[in-house]
């Protein structure tokens, strides 16, 4: 309908042009590309610690002074002018180039960090070289590859955080999660883990550690090896070992009875914070279809499934059969994890039964009886657990949804299926908080009476491909497992229909056919029946 | 089986056909000629503005009327004869129904000013006026500057969107302040300022004369009844909205400005019902208009007449009035009557409060013997309506409201309140009375 420009010029006409500012913001940030796209292709800079530095500075001063050109000036308020007129946010030539050029890095990063200098004898070269500096500053090692990956996220949360915060800065909800996923990603995930490693002598060594990045999301954290370093790390390591478990088991599911899953997803993770600042401009691409949601909650649990499976198979290989040795030997570990999953089978469908759709009770219990079988298989048959070498999943499972599925394409295909496709399609995490947000929560997005009036924007700018709209024109509380707590619908609404909140869990969920303002007998009757 | 046709597919047409369809199993077919499915029109300006497209504002899936077996028809209803109990359309094709449903919705209001139908001259009500406006003013090279005629909601909304083509717009507006005729003077005196802010020109107490020919059929400028003129390349009428009633004329249906209809929502003719904007109540309910375009009354008299068709009769009877909008950056909800500074009633009483930043403000009405809490206004702060509608139908007193505003406080969390500088406020301004 628009006759807006959809060429592959940077600027067209308003609202899709950009300023000078921003010309000079996109030159800047460019040009710290440019260094590290050099230093890919083994220009040798003379003074690393220098270029680095330039790289890097240019790189978050560029998006810096977009965003100052983009928001200074203007009124405080929702920002969305042209967002489908701008080839960069609406699936056009920039959209591709980008999408492509963050697969192709994701690709060589996951799959050949040689290419990028990284050297198993000897020095590192090229862009991993550069990074050096900057590596032995924080842990005193040569940087990995994933050392210059976990700096350059961090420099995108920051700098993006940045533009969300202008963007959103008369949103108070929006501004103080912003600061909670910059602090996360800065403190947890890239100087904690960093400074740890410091710590490590000859005697002692203790796993690199992102304490708030927790299993199934972080689905290595109870490896052999990892295990093996915590407990022979003493006091420190038997801690972060519980603290590990603990996560998962007490501080996740009392966090997310209280808060919503949003605690997590849209305050503290990592994804979720890179999805919530670089990925921003790209919220409004995810899929609103009930199909697409469909998939999304067969292939999500899946996942959840599968990487059960797999840590169940991976611990209990070097689990012992001797009980006089350790109590925790392997069948105790394997039926322990049978009748933890039939009791919380039991407990859903005892509680919550009625509020399981046709489809989730299939799922859940063909997924109860594949596990069990399969643990029932072993145990007949001798044979390896699970039917396939523990390893073997492992690397499966890591190759599958480690790499490809959480980097590949849930980040490198932001700018063309949305920013949270690993979040909402393949993360374990999000699955699990899922489940409990939706069961056992008093989060919700609440309706305000009869405000709405069906616009849109909600659904539109939901990252989580969510038809917020489909619940607000009913009148009811959005409860969704996959809901994020981000705050956009309730930002973007032109009414005030749509308020994020933690209340009583009676009525959470208010099922309604009339709206309030009409004739309450008529609401009565029809909602009644 | 029952054959249920609805003509016109907006929020009343449709809510009725859904509810037609969830407690009857009555053939339904839907007719416009406006869109093939349902589309949200209050978002209409989105699409302009880049934050949406056209297929966002469908709040169904296409599957989804397939699924409910409700038919949908493409076609013009030229002529209605009610007593074959036939339409034609506009194709020359009939169709025959058992139960009409007439929800035509509104066309915007002309005044029979010179210059009208000129080329780039329009509304902004229907999806073929957002096509029109493309090619009105698609951007600030083909129309640098634009007139808009009338401060109304739909006024500010072209505006808004005008603006971000950064198209110049100037506003005429009738009031000494925008929509002074409905906000109270201090609401109004603030949306005034903040449009102002955005850049667009407000011509405060100026009226349309003539639209002027540029000597090919388009808009050159215009002529205010004070005797400025004006340039500039394209003319929005937004001086409101009437029914779309225009193919009954010949018709034996009873209509004023609109159709009318008794509380069940029954035109003169059995088996005939008007809802939405087109409908026009006989008598008014309680201080209501007898015509009222708004979204949610459209939707309300949808569930209402549903049920009605489906035999169990109800009457329309909405509750208490609110609705919400939002100029530029400010949004606006109003719960119970508050009534502009020139119409309110001689027992209304206001209390307003306004924020130091110019972007928030509140006014209360209530009554000036009994203190009966009657309505409020919120400019920047969001209120919950159920608490509000809970208020206003308990008939608590204004100071009831006032010392328990945070229960009603809907903002989104950690929102700095307000309620306490309200308070204190409230208190002084009241010994100031005392």
């Amino acid at each position: 309908m628009s006759t807006i420009q959809r060429d592959m010029s940077l600027t067209g006409q308003p609202p899709a042009s950009i300023n000078t500012i921003q010309k000079v913001g996109t030159v800047l940030g460019v040009g710290g590309l440019l260094i590290l796209l050099l230093a890919g292709f083994n220009l040798n800079f003379p003074d690393k610690s220098l270029w680095l530095s330039i790289a890097l500075t240019s790189l978050f001063g560029g998006i810096v002074v977009f965003t100052y050109g983009a928001y200074s000036g203007k009124h405080e308020g929702i920002k969305n002018d042209g967002v489908w007129f701008k080839s960069i946010s609406s699936r056009g030539f920039l959209a591709w180039v980008a999408g492509l050029a963050l697969t192709g890095f994701y690709v060589i990063l996951y799959f050949k960090a040689g290419w990028l200098g990284l050297n198993t004898e000897g020095e590192n070269t090229g862009l991993i070289a550069l990074f050096d500096p900057l590596s032995n500053l924080l842990s005193g090692n040569p940087a990995s590859q994933w050392f210059v990956y976990g700096t350059l996220y961090t420099i995108a949360i920051l700098a993006f955080g940045i533009k969300f915060f202008w963007k959103y800065r008369h949103n108070r909800y929006e501004k103080l999660r912003t600061l909670s996923v910059m602090f996360f990603q800065t403190a947890f995930a890239f100087l904690i883990p960093e400074f740890m490693a410091r710590l490590n002598s000859d005697s002692f060594k203790l796993p690199y550690y992102d304490l708030k990045n927790i299993w199934p999301l972080n689905y290595y954290n109870f490896e052999q090896y990892r295990v093996d370093e915590f407990i022979s790390a003493g006091t420190i390591g038997i801690t972060l070992l519980l603290f590990g478990i603990a996560s998962i088991f007490i501080i996740t599911p009392i966090l997310t009875y209280k808060y919503g899953k949003r605690w997590y997803c849209s305050w503290v993770c990592g994804c979720g914070g890179l999805a919530e600042t670089a990925g921003d401009p790209f919220r409004h691409l995810s899929d609103k279809s009930t199909f697409a949601w469909k998939v999304e909650r067969w292939v999500v649990h899946s996942v959840l499934v599968f990487v059960v499976v797999m840590t169940t198979a991976v611990v209990s290989t070097y689990l012992g059969y001797d009980p006089e040795k350790y109590w925790l030997t392997k069948d105790v570990f394997l039926i322990g994890v049978g009748i933890f999953l039939t009791l919380l089978f039991a407990a859903i469908w005892f509680f919550k039964k009625e509020e399981l759709q046709q489809d989730a009770r299939y799922g859940a219990i063909g997924y109860l009886v594949i596990v069990l079988a399969l643990i029932g298989i072993h145990y007949a048959s001798g044979s390896t657990l699970f039917l396939i070498d523990a390893e073997t999943l492992r690397s499966i499972y890591a190759f599958l949804i480690g790499a490809i599925f959480s980097g590949v394409i849930g980040t490198g295909f932001y700018p063309i299926f949305g920013n949270r496709v690993w979040c909402r399609f393949g993360c374990p995490m999000a699955a699990i908080l899922g489940l409990q947000q939706r069961l056992f929560s008093k989060f919700r997005i609440t309706t305000n009476g009869g405000q709405c009036i069906s616009c849109g924007n909600c659904s539109s700018y939901c990252e989580m491909g969510i038809d917020v709209r489909a619940y607000a024109q009913k009148g009811e509380n959005i409860v969704r497992a996959s809901c994020v707590g981000c705050g956009i619908c309730s930002a973007v609404c032109p009414r005030g229909v749509l308020k994020l909140e933690n209340g009583s869990t009676e009525k959470r969920i208010n099922s309604r056919e009339i709206l309030l303002g009409n004739d309450v007998d008529l609401m009565d009757y029809v909602n009644q029946h | 089986m029952e054959h249920v046709v609805i003509v016109g597919n907006g929020i009343a047409g449709v809510t009725a056909a859904r509810h037609i369809r969830k407690h009857s199993d009555k053939e339904i077919t839907i007719i416009s000629a406006e869109s093939d499915y349902f589309f949200s029109r209050t978002a209409l300006m989105y699409v302009f503005m880049g934050h949406m497209r056209f297929k966002d504002l469908k709040p169904y899936e296409d599957h989804f009327w397939t699924k409910n077996r409700i038919n949908l028809k493409n076609a013009y209803v030229e002529h209605i004869n009610t007593d074959s109990q036939t339409l034609h359309l506009a194709q020359g094709e009939k169709i025959n129904y058992d139960i009409l449903v007439l929800a035509t919705g509104s066309v915007p209001a002309t005044y029979g000013w010179e210059g009208q139908d000129l080329k780039g001259v329009q509304g902004l009500v229907s999806k073929q006026d957002l096509e029109l406006l493309e090619k009105n003013a698609p951007n600030n090279e083909v129309c640098p500057k634009a007139m808009i005629v009338g401060g109304g909601l739909i006024g500010v909304e072209l505006a808004e969107m005008l603006h971000t083509r950064k198209i110049e717009v100037t506003m005429l507006v009738r009031e000494h302040d925008f929509w002074a005729g409905v906000l109270p003077d201090g609401d109004a005196k603030m949306i005034s300022r903040h449009i102002k802010s955005h850049g667009i020109e407000l011509l405060h107490e100026e009226e349309l004369d003539t639209i002027l020919d540029d000597g090919k059929g388009n808009v050159a400028g215009i002529l205010t009844k004070s005797g400025q003129k004006i340039d500039c390349n394209l003319v929005g009428l937004t001086t409101g909205v009437k029914p779309q009633i225009d193919f009954l004329k010949d018709s034996k249906l009873e209509t004023d400005k609109g159709i009318l209809v008794n509380r069940m929502l029954e035109t003169n003719v059995k088996n005939v019902y008007a809802i939405g904007d087109c409908a026009q109540q006989r008598e008014p309910i309680g201080l209501r208009k007898v015509v009222e375009a708004v979204w949610y009354t459209g939707r309300m008299m949808g569930e209402t007449v549903a049920q009605t068709i489906c035999g169990k009769p109800f009457e329309y009877d909405p509750g208490n009035w609110f609705n919400s909008a939002k100029f530029f950056d400010i949004e606006y909800q109003t719960y119970g009557w508050v009534f502009s500074t020139k119409n309110k009633k001689e027992y209304e009483q206001h209390f307003h409060w306004k924020h130091a930043d110019d972007t928030k403000c509140i006014t209360i009405a209530y009554h000036n013997e009994t203190g009966e809490f009657l309505g409020i206004n919120t400019f920047g702060i969001r209120m919950r309506h159920e608490v509000l509608d809970r208020w206003l139908s308990e008939k608590r007193h204004i100071d009831y409201v006032i010392s328990n505003l945070k229960q009603a406080n809907f903002d989104p969390e950690f929102y700095k309140s307000y309620e306490s500088q309200i308070q204190k406020e409230f208190e002084n301004k009241k010994t100031l009375q005392v």
